[in-house]
């Protein structure tokens, strides 16, 4: 048994009469901040979305932590739960909850899902925001931030359930080449942090600056680049 | 009869001032209302019979006239003659001072007498109006029978219940929603011969008349008119009408005598008629009638409230079971809204209060509260269920990724952000139910627009009774806009 924190083999996905993955597998190890490259339309985004259980895949086994998940079968509702700990997405257009400050978006799942006491769970989001340096926007709601800002309180609300596993998608598409590379720094500490990244992007330069290794997909295929 | 044709003769020759009828002596009456006054004819419903056709139609002869009949609704026939629609209305009209005041009305053609009638079983305990205190007594709004009532409120303790036709206060009486129907014989008579249950008490409570009316321009028709009637009453001829329809009785003949020895025969006796309240100027009428449209106002706003509020809560539930439901609870919930949507709220109304009465008897109240909130719970839904939808699924699946249940991604999550999309709509529906809860009135609720109606009845005019009536709705509605308005900029949601 590896201590990969993610391993996928052999998965398949087809919608129609398109092939999106065609036995795709991967693993990704703790601390190990991976880069999954490929053109537009390559199925990356698809992805991020079967390895969080957002979409079915037809065959194949995935293990993230301790969960399995395998083609075919919904996961049971016990796995689903122990899943949505284990690993976190950071969707492309961020998706932070409207009506909630950048603060509430980073307790609501703390306080509500794991049973954190209220002002812990403030105490904590402080915590994270500040580490990402967007706290004093604590109380702003998601309109009123930057593309920038709402990314990092994204990343702060996906890191307060403290996931194994985070995984992003296209990161830098709204960021300008500043802000990228303040990313490309974030990610990398969180890595060296013992935090395991798996970034999906087709941003070839933010993706040498970030990955301690880069996948690319490919015809449904997951190949080192 | 040389007078006669002579006034015949003159009216045709200068037109009166108000003229729809030229050649032809136009009538208004409901035939809603029925025989023996006016009903289409059950052999021929093309036709109609009734005394008041077989009067119109012996008053038009003896002008030299074609009768022509125009249907208008009941309540609106004193309008409708004032407006010049036609000349004369003819339907068991009761004569009344604020009549002779704000119309040109003819003289009695027959007296009745306003008889309380009661269950059988209650025949022996409710024998007067003094016998009813702290019960429901039911009748004609805007007739003297309710203005008797209100008197009997003020001084007795009965508790008045207005309807707007003459069959379901006799309905209800025998359901026990009501314990006594207070209404002119000839109305009596006609239901207690098809609803079995009831008895009508030997006294009678007050006398009054029925009357033609015209415009007050007309006095010219209506004095040729009563020349006419005066020739019919000593001929024999309105006798044989009435005969023919089974209503004559000895209170006529007394009635025609006193006419005919010119008598003054007053509106309508054996009760302290209110002053008129057209002579007192229609501002000293309103503030005499502004506590009642008050307190309808308050019925309106309490119905309105406790409605939506039922209609907002069925709605949350319908749409959430329409988009998290099965297939067969979502089938249902459309046919639900559908049916709601595409049949008439008065006729859901009517279903509820009198339909299933037989069933389930609900009080006025509860019917009107249920019919408004189950109808309109059927928008709410729809406009719940597009603002559920409108919330961004990127948004849910975020939730669910942080491992929200489909309850909590529901609670915290699209809720929230749909009740502020949703806001907007909202407010404008319950403006149209603080309107529609005007249909209430056909349930006996006495709300603000009916409370409106019998003050413009009892005044002849709709002018300052509309006003008020619009002034306070609008003190009710415009503070709900403006809090919504408020509400909306607060938790905007941007596009």
């Amino acid at each position: 048994m590896s201590a990969a924190v993610l391993q996928a083999a052999d998965v398949h996905l087809r919608r129609g009469p398109r092939t999106i993955l065609a036995g795709a597998s991967l693993e990704v190890e703790p601390g190990e901040c991976v880069a999954l490259m490929g053109p537009s339309g390559a199925g990356k985004t698809t992805t991020l979305r079967i390895l969080t259980a957002l979409e079915p895949f037809e065959r194949g086994r995935i293990a993230i932590g301790s969960v399995e998940l395998l083609g075919g079968r919904p996961p049971a509702p016990a796995a689903l739960r122990q899943l949505r700990r284990t690993v976190a997405l950071v969707f492309q257009f961020h998706c932070l909850f409207e009506h909630l400050s950048a603060l509430d978006n980073v307790c609501l799942a703390p306080v509500h899902v794991y049973g954190t006491p209220a002002a812990e769970a403030r105490r904590r989001a402080h915590g994270l925001l500040a580490s990402l340096g967007v706290d004093h926007r604590a109380g702003a709601l998601p309109r009123e931030l930057s593309g920038g800002e709402a990314q990092r309180v994204a990343i702060a609300r996906a890191l307060a359930v403290d996931p194994q596993l985070l995984l992003m998608d296209e990161p830098t598409a709204s960021l300008d080449p500043d802000r990228r590379a303040e990313l490309a720094a974030l990610l990398r500490g969180m890595a060296a942090g013992g935090r395991s990244l798996l970034v999906a992007t087709h941003d070839e330069g933010f993706a040498r600056q970030v990955a301690t290794r880069v996948v690319r997909l490919e015809a449904g295929r997951l190949a080192p680049a | 009869m040389l007078a006669l044709a002579a006034s015949a003769a003159a009216l045709l020759v200068c037109p009166a001032p108000a003229e729809p009828g030229g050649r032809e002596l136009v009538w208004a009456a409901d035939p809603e209302g029925g025989a023996p006054f006016v009903e289409a004819d059950p052999a021929h419903p093309d036709r109609l019979v009734g005394f008041e056709v077989d009067l119109a139609g012996l008053l038009a002869a003896r002008l030299g006239l074609t009768p022509r009949f125009l249907n208008v609704a009941f309540t609106s026939i004193d309008q409708s003659i004032r407006r010049g629609d036609a000349d004369i209305g003819l339907n068991g009209i009761e004569d009344t001072p604020a009549r002779r005041a704000a119309l040109a009305t003819t003289i009695p053609y027959y007296e009745f007498r306003e008889v309380l009638s009661v269950r059988t079983a209650d025949a022996g305990r409710f024998r007067s109006l003094a016998d009813l205190r702290g019960r429901r007594v039911a009748t004609l709004g805007g007739t003297i029978a309710y203005e008797i009532l209100q008197h009997a409120e003020r001084d007795l303790g009965v508790r008045p219940v207005s309807y707007d036709d003459d069959l379901h206060p006799y309905s209800d009486l025998v359901l026990g929603r009501v314990d006594a129907v207070l209404l002119d014989n000839v109305l009596a008579e006609r239901r207690r011969r098809t609803i079995p249950g009831f008895v009508v008490q030997p006294g009678s409570v007050a006398v009054g008349h029925y009357v033609g009316v015209l415009a007050l321009a007309n006095r010219r028709l209506r004095d040729a008119i009563d020349d006419v009637l005066r020739g019919a009453m000593r001929d024999g001829s309105l006798e044989r009408i009435f005969r023919s329809w089974g209503i004559w009785n000895d209170d006529q003949r007394a009635l025609y005598r006193r006419l005919l020895g010119g008598e003054p025969v007053p509106p309508a006796t054996g009760f302290d008629a209110e002053p008129d309240l057209a002579a007192a100027g229609p501002w000293a009428a309103a503030r005499r009638y502004l506590p009642s449209l008050l307190q309808a106002s308050a019925v309106t706003l309490a119905l309105s409230c406790l409605s939506m509020a039922l209609a907002a809560g069925l709605g949350v539930l319908m749409a959430t079971g329409r988009l998290y439901g099965g297939r067969a609870l979502r089938s249902a919930l459309a046919g639900y809204v559908e049916l709601m949507r595409g049949t008439p709220l008065l006729l859901q109304l009517f279903v509820l209060y009198y339909g299933i009465a037989a069933a389930v008897r609900l009080p006025a109240f509860a019917a009107a509260l249920l019919g408004l909130g189950l109808n309109y719970a059927a928008y709410e839904s729809e406009i719940y269920r597009s603002a559920l939808e409108a919330v961004p699924a990127g948004q849910l699946e975020a939730a669910r990724t942080l491992g929200l249940s489909e309850a909590q991604v529901f609670r915290y999550v699209r809720a929230p952000q749909a009740f502020r999309l949703a806001l907007a709509p909202m407010t404008n529906d319950f403006v149209a139910l603080l309107k529609d809860s005007s249909l209430v009135s056909v349930l006996t609720v006495l709300e603000l627009t009916k409370q409106t109606q019998i003050f413009a009845t009892n005044l002849g005019s709709w002018v300052v009774p509309g006003l008020l009536c619009a002034a306070l709705y609008l003190a009710m509605s415009l503070p709900l806009s403006a809090l919504a308005r408020r509400l909306e900029r607060r938790w905007r949601v941007p596009a």
